[in-house]
């Protein structure tokens, strides 16, 4: 039944040993790389890649050590080959882009990365359409591109009270640029049948990962992506194509994009079952990303040296359009003040947000608040308990229905150490 | 920018009328029907698009024993993979709860609405490594295992392409379809 032509799909009948093989090989090429880290605490340079390999591929300074991790500690790869969910590490990132290599990673049920060719890659749009077709990646540079800034975030993007840092808190989400055919273009040259209402799109890895959104969304904003951030998409994002549904929660964005079915009705695939619920509000909870921010300077895990100023920084976004303001309390919520908006406001993209702070040296907590350009403003765990009639402390314990939009309280304690204080 | 409330259904309109236009750019090629019905595995909660075939609990059993129960457990809980069949009494699952999350309360026969979903996810994705090998026949068996094991069907119900959207699931109304426009805002208290 499935794809006995598209060789792309294939893989090679030891990829389990040749992953396997792979990730040892590039854990000993990162431990090479990287920094070492003496027992003494000097750091000492790498061994050298040679100047001709740093010419044609640069790598960053061998003193930047940021590095994503496996959320709950969960192996990824696992003993399978199989990537799991890794986190970004938010709290060193500058501006609004994060690095291809350092974006988060969702997959299905855990995946193994497919080694696509692109020559050999096609997508296929089919179903309820006037003309099906499918196209080479070649085909698909043939039609206008746009590149367009946009967050991706996980529906698991969940704050814990026992998550310590802002990678843990909220490393489920990242923003690159995206460039590629807008998939309302795809659709219109196969001409979409009157009574078609969803697409179903589907990924080329071994589970073949499918969701469906409502042909509205298609229709809207969604781009059939072949670039991220001025190159060709990674592999763990997706290579060589990606559907990216802007706002919208991870699982929709598949990777590995190689078919699209347009249907008359909500298919509920493997994928989206995981999402349903019989609550209206709860259903449509998990769809679009709410307005959400976290500060990301100074966060859980972070130590101000000494009293003084600072320069409080974060992230801010919103699946419902752009950000329209950012506010912070230093005092546990009693009065709000407006953080400026440092750089690009794109729709449904990070935004980074930032203030002047001046810490007295005593126990304060700092929380920021998001409003976006329909009026939405982030929730606090007490408005969304109020929201679904639970206890008020009831976040503190228990997952949220739908996505996790929920303000962030940091505890700055008098020794200048930051914890999560939710 | 304010919206008038008409504005979404007028501009819904407008693209009705245009979206079967004809092709602007004459760029890529038409698939054969052959080439499409085997890239095609998606499978519609009416049953649309199953392939002929049937299989039974017991034809199941067999094959879950030898080709699921490495990783899903002999009782389909408690193994390295997802849990499969709900337990009586709680079994710990060696791998943590992610999205979408299979625990107790989300096991696909007793969560998912459509028994197509199940024989739609086992067809594409299963066995790990082998994916896509199973026969049709095959499929409708392994379903009927775990709906039976799950106590949502007998086990001598045979399941085939008519019978099996016929299943009445228990979470078969467990679902809403929330609305989506562009430009629609989450239904949530807003204002501070």
């Amino acid at each position: 039944m499935n794809s006995k032509r598209n060789p792309a799909s294939k893989k090679p009948a030891d990829s389990t040993k040749a992953s396997r093989r792979r990730f040892l090989t590039t854990g000993a090429a990162a431990a090479a790389l990287g920094a070492v880290r003496t027992a003494t605490g000097q750091t000492s340079p790498p061994e050298a890649k040679s100047l001709t390999d740093q010419v044609a591929y640069g790598d960053r300074s061998h003193y930047v050590t940021s590095l994503r991790v496996p959320v709950d500690g969960r192996p990824s790869p696992d003993e399978f080959g199989m990537t799991f969910h890794v986190l970004a590490p938010l709290q060193d990132l500058v501006g609004i882009i994060t690095p291809s290599s350092l974006h988060f990673i969702g997959t299905h049920r855990g995946s193994i990365v497919p080694d696509i060719d692109p020559q050999q890659h096609r997508l296929m749009i089919h179903g309820m359409v006037d003309r099906p077709l499918e196209f080479s990646m070649d085909d698909l540079k043939r039609f206008p591109s746009v590149s367009r800034v946009h967050f991706i975030e996980c529906l698991g993007n969940h704050s814990k009270p026992e998550d310590k840092t802002v990678q843990e808190t909220h490393g489920l989400t990242s923003c690159s640029e995206w460039t590629g055919v807008l998939l309302s273009v795809l659709l219109k040259e196969c001409g979409v049948q009157n009574r078609a209402s969803w697409v179903v799109s589907e990924g080329s890895e071994e589970v073949k990962g499918a969701g469906s959104i409502r042909l509205a969304k298609a229709m809207d904003d969604c781009i059939v992506a072949y670039g991220q951030n001025g190159e060709p998409i990674r592999p763990q994002q997706g290579f060589p194509l990606r559907l990216v549904v802007p706002g919208f929660e991870g699982i929709y964005n598949t990777k590995w994009l190689r078919r699209i079915k347009v249907v008359d009705r909500y298919y509920m695939t493997y994928n989206d079952y995981g999402h349903i619920s019989k609550d209206e509000e709860v259903a449509a909870l998990t769809f679009q990303w709410g307005p959400k921010s976290v500060i990301t300077f100074p966060s859980g895990g972070q130590k101000l040296p000494a009293p003084g100023i600072y320069q409080l920084t974060g992230l801010a976004w919103s699946g419902g359009g752009a950000v329209r303001r950012v506010e912070v309390s230093t005092n546990g919520g009693h009065t709000w003040k407006d953080a400026e908006i440092r750089g690009a406001v794109h729709p449904k993209a990070h935004t980074r947000f930032g203030m002047d702070w001046k810490w007295d040296g005593g126990e304060c907590v700092l929380q920021s608040r998001c409003t976006d350009e329909l009026g939405q403003v982030q929730p606090s765990r007490a408005q969304l308990a109020a929201f679904f009639k639970v206890p008020p402390d009831h976040y503190k314990t228990h997952g949220v229905q739908g996505s996790d939009n929920m303000i962030q309280p940091w505890r700055v304690a008098g020794d200048g150490s930051v914890h999560n204080a939710i | 920018m304010r919206f008038s409330p008409l504005l979404p259904a007028l501009i819904l309109c407008a693209c009705g009328a245009t979206w079967a236009q004809s092709p602007t750019y004459g760029v890529g090629r038409t698939p054969t029907p052959e080439e499409m019905r085997a890239e095609d595995i998606t499978i519609s909660p009416d049953g649309k698009n199953l392939p002929p075939g049937k299989g039974t609990a017991k034809e199941g059993a067999a094959i879950y024993a030898q080709k699921c129960a490495m990783c899903h457990g002999a009782n389909g809980s408690g193994g390295l993979a997802p849990m499969l069949i709900k337990p009586e009494t709680p079994v710990k699952s060696s791998t943590p709860c992610l999205e979408p999350c299979i625990g107790p309360g989300s096991v696909m026969a007793l969560h998912a609405p459509y028994a197509t979903v199940i024989w739609d996810y086992i067809n594409r994705g299963m066995p790990f490594r082998q994916e896509g090998s199973l026969k049709p026949a095959e499929v409708y068996s392994l379903t009927a295992f775990l709906l039976y094991k799950n106590g949502v069907i007998q086990e001598e119900e045979v399941l085939a392409q008519t019978t099996l959207p016929q299943v009445k699931m228990p979470n078969r109304d467990g679902y809403a379809i929330p609305d989506w426009k562009p430009g629609m805002p989450r239904p949530f208290p807003n204002g501070h």
